[in-house]
């Protein structure tokens, strides 16, 4: 691999052979993944302004591999979410810890397998 | 679309070639057309630069949005489609250098 294909990015796959075609399906936006997007539309919001797409598409585009493999579009948004709110200070891996032991306690409570 | 009006570097029909160029950092112009030759097939308008927005900001200074085309047959060595069939890429002006009309005929294979 020469230098400049170390900087081929990960989604940059145009004209690459591949082992299987792209799933083009499509399907009904489950709740989770709605309100991911309007997550995202809050944290883009002009009065707020906490970071732009273009931001966002690098992050997702650099999530470590295994990640971008195996997680689905909606999931790598989240991902690359974190990574931002994380870099930019407003929120500690701590604190996204900490909120993800109180909901999933929430959940057991409610019969919700986790 | 940004309210700034540009000029265009290139007329339409003009030859150009994308960059040879692999930097690191966030690039939007795909991997397997850089140093490739097309034409400009027309203005799309001028935008931020998505590249440098990347890393926070707006991404001014706006550039020129460009249709390029591209022959299949020229970008595939083993394309069988029909002769006439073309890509069309979106690339921003800074992504592109002028070409000569010899180049544009020699075409993109080896």
């Amino acid at each position: 691999m020469s230098d400049a294909e170390t900087n081929r990015g990960q989604h940059d796959i145009g004209g690459l052979n591949v082992d299987s075609l792209i799933d083009r399906s499509e399907h009904r936006l489950s709740l989770s993944e709605r309100r991911v997007d309007a997550m995202m539309n809050l944290l883009f919001a002009p009065d707020r302004k906490i970071f732009n797409i273009d931001e966002m598409r690098r992050a997702i585009e650099t999530l470590p591999s295994d990640l971008y493999e195996n997680y689905n579009y909606y999931e790598r948004w989240t991902l690359a979410m974190e990574k931002l709110l994380i870099g930019k200070g407003i929120m500690t891996p701590e604190e996204i810890a900490a909120k993800v032991a109180e909901i999933k306690v929430r959940l057991k409570e409610a019969g919700v397998s986790v | 679309m940004s309210d700034d009006v540009i000029a265009p570097r290139f007329k339409i029909g003009d030859p150009v070639r994308v960059k040879a160029q692999y930097p690191p950092g966030h690039i939007r112009t795909p991997w397997y057309i850089r140093g490739k030759v097309g034409s400009i097939g027309g203005y799309l308008g001028s935008y931020w630069n998505p590249e440098k927005s990347a890393e926070g900001g707006d991404g001014k200074p706006d550039r020129m949005v460009y249709h390029v085309h591209f022959e299949q047959a020229q970008l595939w060595p083993d394309y069988h489609g029909n002769d006439s069939d073309e890509l069309v890429v979106d690339l921003q002006d800074h992504w592109l250098e002028a070409a000569s009309p010899q180049e544009l005929e020699a075409g993109n294979l080896p």
